[in-house]
């Protein structure tokens, strides 16, 4: 047996740690479709309890629209189920093609190429591109994806402050030696829910001579007058080279992601990128469905209207009950609380009122800054805002913390 | 050890890693084992220094551990000072 008592109490430790420092990680069982309202089993063996869900990424309401589930049906029928094959010997049907091109037009770009997952596509394209004549230049608060993706490649990597344009500059000038040069911001950071100033980034890099990268998982679909994402939103649509989103998000939420950009750097991922070449890419019910999600939102910006309408109405609701939140204007809003273990017990405390909002704090958050992250979806109708807004202002005033501020919580509740 | 490079080294580390204005830092204090620092955003201080001083600092002289404090810092900047 090679695995021994000693190896078994190795993990076993490791496992406790991970609990005493109360970062371990529980998964909620849930016996519904993904939707505004969800059935949910917590803890294992417990009755059914039906919530409403205030930390999905399903912002469009999407993931259970009975358009997309139709052409999921029909995917399924024509094309059938598995490929069996990655993409380069047996693995491509007509519709990635056809998916393909119809992100190209979306996100108005010059060429799309799928991957299993946006995890995947960020962990892919910087070694597909880039080599060790090269640098990379990341926003310190990128997501862990990136910072995979990052590791992964040969290229110098360096950081910038969170946002701090001045600083970008100075490293811009620090690598001005390098071959190539690669800014590497997320569009929308999902912790904080601000958006990178993508017209400043892009000025920087045309004086520098760098490309531009955007991860807009959390931005594609709904970020921007017609929901195309960060770029949209700061009118540099045709001066970013490389932007990495997910259909596992707004765009039905099923799974899967992609790199669309320049065309150069989309054949070399085709060419080189391992997660492409080494893995089957989505399955071809989850195509179809992403195809008819983009149609959906290509005809008409309501979903994204209305969810633009639910987060301000969430926001003004929120300030008015008196809770800290931070600033923004995304569909992300999180509810200030500071302390780790006030975080965790206002969790628990709105679950029991009906309420799914999960709890984050160091270090998924710098310490000292633990919250309640909220995400509203055009799913959620006004009913479904007034009740998480009555739950929130009960237990807020449970912890005596509406109108309180950020001082006096942490004199109240410690850092 | 030579003041100046250690107000440098100083200087640049809270320029460059100090988010919050009220956090101090001495010579001593433990840079990347006490998470101020990366070990990925070492690597712009390494350039930083190298350019400054006209220097080349072996990757595998650039360790975590040399990096960890100011002290340390100037220290392995002053051998290849030196060297050079």
């Amino acid at each position: 047996m090679s695995f021994s008592e000693k190896t078994r109490n190795i993990y076993n430790q490791q496992i406790n740690e991970i609990k005493e420092g109360g970062l371990f990680k529980q998964e909620r069982f849930i016996h519904s479709p993904q939707d505004a309202n969800i059935e949910v089993e917590f803890p294992e063996g417990s009755r059914l309890k039906n919530v409403i869900n205030m930390c999905s990424n399903n912002y469009l309401g999407l993931s259970s629209h009975p358009d997309v589930l139709k052409a999921a049906h029909e995917g399924l029928d024509r094309r059938g189920y598995g490929m069996s094959s990655v993409r380069f010997i047996c693995g491509t049907q007509d519709i990635h093609h056809e998916l393909e091109k119809k992100v190209t037009e979306f996100l108005d770009t010059e060429d799309t190429i799928l991957f299993p997952s946006c995890m995947d596509a960020n962990a892919g394209v910087f070694e597909a591109i880039l080599t060790d004549e090269d640098v990379m230049i990341s926003d310190r608060l990128v997501h862990a994806s990136i910072i995979d993706g990052i590791r992964l490649c040969s290229a110098e990597h360096d950081t910038f402050k969170h946002s701090n344009m001045d600083h970008l500059e100075k490293k811009l000038q620090l690598h001005e030696d390098k071959r190539l040069k690669m800014v590497i911001t997320d569009g929308v950071f999902s912790m904080d829910g601000d958006t990178a100033h993508l017209d400043e980034m892009a000025a920087l890099c045309e004086k520098y001579d760098a490309m531009l990268f955007v991860d807009d998982s959390h931005a594609s679909g709904f970020i921007g007058k017609t929901g195309r994402g960060t770029h949209e939103k700061y009118g540099v649509m045709d001066k970013v080279d490389i932007i990495t989103t997910t259909f596992g998000k707004a765009l039905g939420g099923a799974s899967g992601g992609c790199v669309s950009g320049r065309k150069q750097l989309v054949e070399m991922c085709r060419q080189k990128a391992r997660p492409y070449l080494f893995s089957n890419t989505i399955a071809p019910v989850v195509v179809s469905g992403v195809v008819k999600v983009l149609d959906i939102l290509s005809k008409t910006t309501e979903r994204r209207d209305k969810l633009e309408k639910n987060a301000d109405y969430w926001r003004k609701g929120l300030t008015e009950a008196g809770f800290i939140l931070k600033e923004g204007d995304t569909p992300i809003v999180p509810v200030m609380l500071f302390n780790a273990n006030l975080a965790q017990n206002f969790s628990k405390d709105l679950y029991e009122e009906g309420i799914y909002a999960i709890g984050f704090f160091f270090p998924v958050v710098p310490k000292g800054q633990a919250r309640i992250r909220t995400q509203i979806s055009a799913g959620h109708e006004i009913h479904h805002l007034d009740a998480a807004l009555e739950a929130f202002v009960k237990v807020g005033r449970k912890y005596d913390i509406l109108g309180k501020t950020k001082q006096e919580i942490i004199e109240k509740y410690g850092m | 050890m030579d003041e100046d490079i250690k107000k440098i080294v100083l200087d640049y580390v809270i320029e460059e890693y100090l988010e919050d204005e009220d956090e101090k830092i001495t010579y001593d204090t433990p840079l990347i084992s006490g998470g101020i620092v990366d070990s990925f955003s070492m690597v712009s201080l390494k350039r930083f220094l190298e350019k400054k001083y006209q220097i080349s600092i072996p990757d595998d002289e650039a360790t975590p551990e040399a990096f960890d404090s100011v002290n340390s810092i100037t220290e392995l900047v002053e051998k290849y000072i030196k060297e050079d």
